[in-house]
């Protein structure tokens, strides 16, 4: 039988840029296919070759044994092709039925629509691949591990068999990928075909039957989870050899730089997020804040930062109150921070990669004499800085839109650390890079820490937490449930207080009981 | 270049450079779209106008109902019509270049200038009507860096007018060097105050600026009213105020008949200012920056609701001079219908000049020139003027809606799009 579907020497370049180099792919019915490599390999650009939102400049794609040409999207889904996107396509405010028939609606009498049949259509597709959801659900009530079967819902409703997941854990919590690990298993069972873009190596390991690895548009090589190993995966997506754990030290903790009493912080909405915590951050060490997403992180760094005032309790800094003390003035005493969404929060993508490097520091000299910013000053400082910190970039003066997400990181963390910080506020630092930055930022803040700056790292992302942390402190519904030293911090451990589960033996500060 | 991938990576570390002033403008659209966007909407536009002039001339429409009898005829005419419409737009904004060379052959062979200043007169026009778009052109540019609509330039030129006019007829007796300083600065903080009640209320209380500004507007508007009626009308209760002074007026840059003044200098030097500001000092990347990510601003330290108060004052302060410029340069008196909704026009204006002071000036040119030329289209052509306010209606969704000149002119926004990403994955590989 032939493979379901197979890609011969499939090339595309671009003005100056080779993206897809000769590609040969081969997808078996009923297997997956992780398609491996940092950003901008050219992994996105393969499968919108493959969607029909590009032509390639040579190549044949194959489908069952037949070779075809795949204009557009609609196309591609007549080819039996379905992508499910990193962002997903859906419309918040309407159910998951009228999502799933939008642009194929069903009607009675050519004018009602046929919900109840599509709804019966999803049932029975929730039922056969174990996608459990409720089809008159609004999708703006849905949590976003649902809303991710939505989408996978609407491919199948359109008889989709190969099926593109593109980067499809980015958004998940630890419980919510194993649970979409269960349905592409349960796809699979039943004959879909599923290529997995990814570049977490873990999760490649552990889903894929075959994997395929591409660095600058070509394909480096395939292997199998058995023959592969995460260090010989990371070398031949990255190119060289890459240390994924940290080498570090002991901590040398010095004096506290940060308390935070009984501090509770109020959402948006005037929810309390976070309800009555404590904890001390020491010059020089690491404490990580672990706990699934949604738990009162946010609201927590944004209080530390001043940008949330809070409504209950005390946050020292250096020894002084930080009460109603505006972002800048807390930064100014020598806090950073590198904030959880890069993109909303942290730079101003139309800006030039020179403005966003100087983008909370423009006011100070030698940036700004008298009246004037000084843009020669400015252009100075940001060229060392993007020497020193390897930042990729065509020049300073391109907007930093046009930067990968590993290189804007790169420029926050540049502007955060290129000035003498005692503290440092991390939320979600290397969320959505690929394995080479990771490993870059994550050996900057461990520079930082022996330097002897106080770091507070917030993580959903366990491995991160694990391997920089020197102390843990678990995060659960706006309680800090447990501060453990790192030695004794076991992934189980932590997994079962992130998911709430308290220990019976007490934790080492007695504020938690305070605060429960 | 496809085949040499070692090609694509990028030197980490390029030397820093000088921006110039055009790459600053392209920094945020494309370079392309950017100048050829506009020039041909424009071009888009007058082709469209031509067909309505053409439709709209009665022997235009004779000549078609004749059209199987004489074909050719039909055609001819059409395009004469529209040929001659424009032509007298043209010479109707810029004068009839014979006349002028004539003019400076007089002045030079017997130093008579009045036969030049009559033929400079129709160029003198049009730019004195460029003057208050370029005014409100900058106010309305500055508030959409900052994030703002200021949809309230209208309203701020009616104070900005109130004001320049009442300093203007009520200070007697002071020198102009002080009098005309202090009319415009009077404008300059009525627009200033009318714009910042508008900000005020969105850094406080979160009320939408667009719903604000417009009611500032019908209150600037009734002000005026109740003002020319009672406390500021003339002793013979026309609606209209007593006379400037000389005194505070915008001094006519050549002799009668060419009635352009000062104010087109003033207007050309703010556009200068509005540029320095925005682009070179602390405070403008502050606006700009909260324009363009306030959580970003948020995040860099920077109060947004005084940077949206302090926006709106500046953008209403701009609206005011326009509204100075039109009492203390043209009027010489308050009236109702002063100004023929400059403030409106100028939304249009800032969009077609990308918000970018020098795109604001030029597009204030076109504007002022296209009315300039339209009276003297309706004169000897009989084309309507409103054909002109049809012109800039086309030129103005052209622009706000880019895909319809690139599906007109084929420009590739895939390809576009392809480039970026290649751009992207250069970038990061």
């Amino acid at each position: 039988m032939p493979p379901v579907l197979e890609l011969k020497g499939v090339t595309k370049s671009f003005p100056g840029v080779l993206a897809n180099d000769h590609i040969d792919l081969k997808l078996e019915k009923g297997e997956i296919l992780a398609l491996l490599g940092e950003n901008g390999a050219g992994k996105t650009t393969l499968m919108n070759i493959l969607y029909g939102l590009y032509t390639p400049d040579e190549g044949e794609i194959i489908i069952r044994g037949n070779k075809v040409v795949i204009h557009d999207p609609r196309d591609a889904i007549t080819y039996g092709i379905g992508m499910v996107h990193q962002h997903f396509m859906l419309v918040p405010v309407f159910t998951v039925t009228e999502n799933v028939m939008l642009g194929i609606e069903k009607t009675r009498a050519g004018v009602f629509l046929d919900r109840e049949s599509v709804a019966q259509e999803i049932r029975e597709i929730s039922e056969r691949f174990g996608l459990k959801v409720d089809p008159n659900a609004l999708v703006e009530d849905l949590p976003v591990g649902l809303q991710q079967r939505v989408e996978i819902i609407k491919v199948l409703y359109r008889h989709a068999n190969i099926l593109i997941l593109d980067e499809p854990t980015a958004v998940l919590t630890p419980q919510e990928v194993e649970d979409l690990f269960k349905v592409v298993h349960s796809l699979v069972e039943q004959g879909i075909s599923i290529i997995f873009i990814s570049h977490k190596l873990n999760e490649v390991l552990e889903i894929a039957d075959h994997i395929t690895v591409l660095r600058l548009g070509k394909v480096v090589g395939t292997t199998t989870p058995d023959q592969a190993t995460l260090e010989s995966l990371a070398s031949m997506m990255v190119g060289r050899t890459v240390l994924l754990t940290v080498e570090k030290q002991p901590a040398k903790p010095g004096e506290v730089v940060l308390e935070v009493s009984d501090l509770s912080v109020l959402d948006d909405r005037k929810l309390e997020m976070v309800k009555g915590i404590n904890f001390q951050v020491r010059a020089g060490e690491v404490l990580g804040v672990a706990g699934v997403q949604g738990n009162g992180q946010t609201e927590l760094v944004e209080a530390l930062t001043g940008l949330r005032p809070f409504k209950r309790g005390q946050i020292s800094f250096l020894g002084q109150t930080i009460k109603d003390v505006s972002p800048r003035k807390i930064r100014e005493i020598g806090s950073a921070h590198v904030p959880e969404d890069r993109q909303r929060d942290g730079l101003v993508l139309s800006f030039s990669v020179a403005d966003n490097l100087v983008l909370n520091t423009y006011y100070e000299a030698p940036f700004t004499k008298g009246l004037n910013l000084q843009q020669n000053e400015i252009d100075k400082a940001a060229s060392e800085r993007v020497e020193l910190f390897d930042i990729r970039t065509p020049s300073i003066s391109v907007p930093v839109s046009n930067l990968s997400g590993g290189n804007q990181q790169k420029v926050i963390v540049a502007r955060e650390f290129s000035r003498p910080i005692k503290l440092l506020v991390a939320s979600q630092p290397t969320r959505g890079l690929d394995v080479g930055s990771i490993e870059y930022i994550h050996t900057r803040i461990i520079q930082k820490r022996d330097e002897g700056c106080a770091i507070l790292l917030v993580s959903t992302e366990l491995d991160e937490i694990l391997s920089l942390s020197d102390r843990i402190a678990v995060i659960f519904a706006g309680k800090i449930l447990a501060i453990l030293n790192a030695e004794d911090a076991t992934r189980e451990r932590l997994g079962l207080l992130m998911a709430g589960v308290e220990e019976s033996k007490k934790p080492e500060l007695p504020a938690v009981e305070q605060a429960s | 270049m496809s085949d040499q991938p070692e090609k694509t990576q990028q030197t980490p570390t390029p030397p820093p450079e000088k921006r110039t002033l055009i790459q600053r403008i392209f920094v945020r659209r494309g370079a392309r779209d950017t100048v050829l966007i506009p020039i041909l909407a424009i071009f888009t536009a007058m082709l469209v106008g031509g067909v309505i002039i053409a439709v709209s001339t009665p022997e235009v429409r004779d000549a078609w109902r004749q059209f199987f009898q004489a074909p050719w005829e039909a055609i001819k005419i059409t395009i004469e019509t529209v040929w001659n419409a424009y032509v007298a737009l043209f010479v109707g904004a810029f004068g009839s270049p014979s006349e002028i060379v004539n003019g400076f052959r007089t002045w030079i062979q017997t130093g008579n200038s009045l036969t030049l200043l009559r033929a400079l007169r129709p160029i003198g026009e049009s730019l004195m009507l460029t003057t208050p778009y370029i005014f409100a052109g900058l106010a309305v540019a500055l508030g959409f860096r900052g994030g703002l609509f200021n949809i309230g330039a209208e309203g701020q030129i009616f104070v900005g007018g109130l004001a320049a006019a009442f300093v203007g007829y009520s200070f007697k007796g002071l020198p102009w060097i002080i009098h005309l300083p202090l009319a415009l600065l009077a404008a300059i903080l009525a627009g200033a105050v009318w714009g910042a009640i508008p900000g005020f209320l969105k850094a406080r209380y979160g009320a939408h600026e667009v719903i604000n500004t417009i009611m500032m507007n019908y209150i600037a508007f009734r002000l005026a009213d109740y003002l020319l009626q009672g406390p500021m009308s003339r002793p013979d209760r026309m609606p209209i105020t007593p006379d400037v002074l000389p005194s505070a007026w915008l001094p006519t840059l050549l002799p009668s008949p060419v009635r352009v003044h000062l104010g087109l200098i003033i207007a050309l030097i703010m556009a200068g200012v509005v540029y320095w500001f925005l682009w070179k000092t602390p405070l403008g990347l502050e606006i700009r920056m909260a324009g363009a990510n306030p959580r970003a601003a948020r995040y860099a330290g920077i109060r947004i609701a005084v940077i949206i108060v302090l926006t709106m004052a500046l953008s209403g302060a701009l609206a005011g001079m326009a509204g100075a410029n039109q009492v203390l340069g043209v009027e010489h008196r308050m009236v109702r219908a002063f100004s023929s909704g400059y403030g409106f026009d100028s939304i249009a204006l800032a969009l077609l000049g990308n918000s970018h002071p020098l795109g604001v000036v030029l597009a204030a040119f076109l504007f002022g020139f296209l009315q300039g030329g339209a009276a003297q289209m309706q004169a000897t052509v009989g084309v309507p003027i409103e054909i002109i306010k049809i012109i800039q209606g086309l030129i103005i969704i052209f622009v706000a809606a880019p895909e319809i000149i690139r599906s007109l002119y084929r420009i590739k926004t895939k390809e576009e799009k392809e480039k970026l990403i290649a751009k992207e994955s250069q970038i990061s590989s």
